[in-house]
């Protein structure tokens, strides 16, 4: 099984984001840490007989905690969870909100991946995004990291920002890689609703869904141009792309995200977070006020069926270079992937938006630029 | 026995938003539903059984008591009258039934187009007119302006006209006191042969067919068999009654003068037309009333389930509205494109527009519509006539001599400000000028031919906008003229979409083609490969458009928190894919099939 635990709490909100995160006072914070231990101790109970292998600490920006709260977390997984004997523990942490003292708690709380979010080197982009730091407090925050032991690390990044051009992305890529970071990120803006971005630039990205030229954002070419140019340049670096927006050097892949796409269950600790145990998905309340008085009865509560089940197995795990494994399927379900969806199967393979290898399916790269065409037939 | 110089039977008739239903409203409030003597009698607890078998009666008249100030007891039949263009010959049966009319006029606006057009409508009909002035309680009213007038553009007495604020209440005993002053009573004897007119029926699954009219001459009663003398349809009458609000009241005769329901053992409207004469089959009376008409289909187009399956469900939901609208009509067509459906047949656009939302609301189906189009006459070289319906079967045009299409003669009142905008309006839509005459100053009426399929679709709807909504329009079938006529067609990536050819005129059709491929592929979503739209007039490609392939659909980011989330994304995509069409490997969604429509749009 793996862990998540949300730090819902951030210095500032930024622009493009919709995830459940916000500024808070340090009682808040305070007291929402002391919620979230109870939370903690209270579920671990349930959960005596299941291995933790992997445990993501993620928001929000988690390395807003002090010391001692991050400390006290930490301490609380390994205390009250049992986890495995290398079990891979990722802390997200924003550039800026990180010290040496930080930085060594974290090492020192078995943290072994740190994932930094920089986005951008450029510092127009990253004004534009809303990011509250610097290229320069980012290479500071970086080599605090390394300092304090970390070997794995993950540098988040964005493309296909408004106003960006292809040769902007290219310096960041290039900046990026010049650090050696095991692990890199790197997403295509997705302009959410709800946030100042979706008011900024939805008419615009309308725009270019129809087809037609966009005004700020990259057009679609330039788009689809810096989601290659990524794949190609992070190949040359020794980067293996294993999943839609994710880069790794040999043995670097995230266990705990590859989790998600490929049904292992987690458990979610905090704020709105998610879980997915024994076939059923629940999330934790999203309102800080019921959190904080500690109600931590499961929301939208959903059993999976084995259609469920088997659509998720494809639409999911279709994410991944890899693609999904028949043997899998039949060991999980009983059947074959054919018998179920032969037909569906038969029509991407013919539009060659799937590969069958023989032991595997997966999207050609045709098939990955549009996966939305290819995962909704599996529903 | 009823003394006839009790009752009154009137219509309210009035310019859009000057007042019409409130002012209704006000008047049945103020007034009984039943009188003194039938308050003794049974008829509540008949009443009460009613209720419970749920059967209510659409609001198109209402029999109301009310006590006026000469201490005598009134009989009101207050009789709505349909207010759209389609229906002008319900309405003109609707009048007919009616001995006077309330015209009522906007205290602040004055006089405007249906103003006029509705009164000169009730006067055509013989009716006693009376004005009212409604909404006194606004800041901006100006009584004593639109009392002159009303008496200078229209020529009516106004200066005693009550002045009232149907919104408050304020003065409505006056209205009610005019009605029974200045209205006249009927005139007809009981004793003669029945001659009753019919001005609507409706279907209930309980009584059967049940038929709204206003005896004339003669009295008709339960046990009697009547006869429907254009139909012919003879039927034994089974119950007579007046309407209740929301009810109906059965009694046990319905006497000249009156107005009321006979329910008989009709099992279909089809044999009550509107402007029927209903007769006494064993003493019918001598000749029918005048006016009598069979409205015919002038709109045609074809109805398709969204979902195949349901072909047996729009089957059945069209025959049950038929049974209440003898108007529709309807027989199976194939699309290559939609399968199975109807071609269906309506007075108009709006009448289309209500069958289609009674279909999708009261049914739950969900459909397809395709492009309305009129009749058109289709003169064979062997010398057969076809009247097409449908453009897809339209004959080769090496079998085609001529064609013909139907012209309407159109009258529309406007004011002079905006009569240059209108003519160009009516040129544009190949309209014939005829003649233009002012009633007064500052406001004429052109006369115009135009071909009913160019007024079909939003010739109202321009007609608006080009005179700020002051414009007033009706138009009356001319018959059939010659025509340059093509058939239109759609080509989607290469294969011609049948439900999207339509006939149009062969000077507009280069025009019309470009138009409908741009609108295509506004509507059509993009695909994983690039679409070709093209029209063409037989071999001939006029206008091509081409939808981009799409190049890039991927959500970057779906991690354990999303997954919920971008599922329904996910399904969201599916669910829109299954509202669209398969015509060979491109999926076109259901509004694209009315695309023609909106030709005119953002022009």
């Amino acid at each position: 099984m793996e862990l998540y635990i949300h730090i819902p709490f951030c210095v500032r909100k930024c622009a493009y984001c919709d995830f459940l995160s916000a500024p808070a006072d340090q009682d808040t914070i305070g007291r929402y840490m002391e919620c979230l231990e109870k939370q903690l101790v209270g579920q671990a109970a349930s959960f005596q007989e299941k291995v933790i292998d992997t445990v993501f600490i993620g928001g929000g920006t988690p390395t807003i905690l002090c010391i001692e709260q991050l400390s006290r977390l930490l301490a609380a997984v390994q205390e009250h969870f049992v986890l495995a004997a290398g079990a891979e523990i990722t802390v997200e942490a924003n550039p800026g909100t990180i010290t040496t003292g930080k930085a060594r708690a974290l090492a020192q709380g078995g943290v072994n991946r740190v994932s930094l979010g920089l986005q951008s080197t450029s510092e127009r982009e990253l004004r534009l995004l809303g990011r509250i730091h610097t290229y320069d407090d980012f290479l500071r925050s970086y080599g605090l990291v390394r300092e304090a032991g970390i070997r794995n690390v993950n540098v988040d990044l964005m493309s296909a920002l408004p106003g960006q051009t292809i040769a902007s992305y290219e310096k960041t890529l290039h900046q990026v890689l010049s650090l050696h970071p095991e692990h890199i990120s790197a997403y295509s803006l997705i302009i959410e609703e709800g946030t100042p971005f979706y008011e900024r630039y939805r008419a615009d990205e309308k725009l270019r869904d129809a087809g037609k030229e966009p005004q700020v954002l990259p057009s679609e070419e330039s788009e689809r141009a810096m989601y290659e140019l990524t794949g190609a340049l992070l190949a040359d670096y020794g980067y293996e792309r294993y999943e839609i927006s994710n880069y790794a050097k040999a043995g670097f892949a995230c266990r705990h995200n590859i989790g998600y796409w490929t049904g292992e269950e987690y458990l979610g600790l905090g704020l709105g977070a998610s879980s997915y145990i024994e076939e059923t998905r629940f999330c934790n309340t999203s309102e800080l006020r019921a959190y904080l008085e500690e109600d931590f009865t499961p929301r939208e509560v959903q059993h999976l069926s084995k259609n469920d089940r088997m659509a998720e197995f494809f639409y999911l795990g279709l994410r991944m270079t890899a693609g999904v494994a028949k043997a899998d399927f039949v060991r999980r379900f009983g059947l074959s992937a054919e018998a179920v969806y032969g037909d569906v199967l038969k029509d991407l393979t013919a539009q060659e938006l799937l590969t069958d290898t023989g032991t595997h399916y997966r999207l050609t790269p045709f098939g990955r630029d549009v996966s939305n065409q290819v995962l909704y037939r599996f529903l | 026995m009823i003394d006839q110089s009790k009752i009154r039977n009137f219509c309210i008739v009035a310019h859009i938003d000057h007042g019409k239903s409130t002012l209704a409203d006000r008047i049945i409030e103020k007034t009984g539903l039943l009188t003194s003597r039938e308050m003794q009698s049974q008829v509540l607890d008949n009443m009460d059984l009613e209720r419970e078998r749920g059967i209510t009666i659409k609001s198109q008249a209402v029999r109301i008591i009310y006590n006026a100030q000469d201490g005598e007891e009134y009989i009101f039949n207050l009789i709505d009258t349909p207010g759209h263009v389609d229906f002008t010959y319900e309405v003109s049966r609707s009048l007919a039934a009616c001995d006077g009319a309330i015209l009522v006029v906007d205290a602040a606006q004055g006089i405007e187009a249906q103003t006029l057009a509705n009164v000169y409508l009730a006067l055509d009909h013989d009716l006693e007119v009376f004005p009212v002035i409604n909404k006194i309680d606004l800041p901006s009213a100006r009584p004593d302006f639109v009392v002159n007038e009303i008496e200078d553009v229209i020529g009516i007495e106004a200066q005693d006209a009550p002045r009232i604020s149907a919104k408050t209440g304020e003065n409505i005993e006056d209205v009610l006191e005019a009605i029974v002053h200045k209205l006249p009573a009927p005139t007809g004897d009981p004793s003669a042969p029945l001659q009753a007119l019919i001005f609507d029926s409706l279907y209930d699954s309980y009584k059967g067919v049940i038929v709204f009219c206003r005896i004339k001459e003669g009295t008709i009663k339960p046990g009697m068999t009547m006869l429907m003398m254009a139909t012919g349809a003879k039927a034994e009458v089974v119950e007579v009654g007046y309407f209740g609000a929301g009810q109906f009241i059965p009694c046990d005769e319905l006497p000249a003068g009156m107005v009321g329901y006979i329910t008989a053992s009709l099992k279909n409207v089809k044999d009550t037309r509107v402007g029927d004469t209903v007769t006494d089959a064993n003493r019918p009376c001598a000749e029918p009333l005048p006016g009598y008409k069979k409205v015919n289909p002038m709109v045609y187009c074809g109805l398709y389930p969204a979902d195949s399956a349901k072909y047996p469900d729009l089957r059945d939901a069209l025959e049950k509205l038929q049974l209440n609208d003898a108007s529709l009509q309807f027989e199976p067509e194939t699309s290559v494109a939609l399968g199975f459906g109807f071609r269906c047949g309506f007075l108009g656009l709006l009448h289309l527009e209500i069958i289609q939302e009674r279909l999708e609301r009261e049914y739950n189906l969900d459909l397809v519509t395709t492009a309305p189009g009129v009749i058109y006459k289709v003169h064979k070289t062997d010398g057969e006539v076809i009247d097409l319906t449908n453009p897809s079967n339209l004959p080769d045009p090496s079998e085609i001599e001529y064609m013909e299409e139907p012209f309407v003669c159109a009258e529309i009142m406007v004011t002079s400000e905006f009569i240059g905008s209108i003519m160009d309006l009516c040129q544009e839509r190949r309209g014939v000028y005829i003649s233009m005459e002012y009633i007064e100053e500052t406001r004429a009426v052109l006369k115009y031919d135009l071909p009913l399929n160019e007024i079909i679709y939003d010739f109202f709807d321009a007609l608006k906008s080009r005179s700020r909504g002051y414009a007033s329009f009706d138009y009356e079938m001319k018959g059939y003229v010659r025509s340059d006529l093509v058939k239109l067609d759609i080509l989607i990536n290469r294969e011609p979409v049948d439900a999207l050819s339509f006939i149009v005129f062969a000077g507009t059709a280069y025009e019309r083609g470009r138009r409908m491929c741009e609108r295509l592929k506004e509507e059509i979503p993009r695909h994983l490969f690039e679409i070709p739209i093209q029209a063409a007039v037989g071999s001939k490609i006029i206008a091509r458009e081409t939808v981009k392939a799409v190049r890039k659909d991927v959500l970057a980011k779906c991690y354990g928190g999303d997954i919920s989330r971008k599922k329904k994304l996910l399904e969201k995509q599916k669910e829109g894919k299954k509202r669209m069409r398969q015509v060979g490997n491109v999926e076109i969604p259901q509004e694209a099939f009315m695309s023609v429509l909106k030709l005119d749009e953002g022009k």
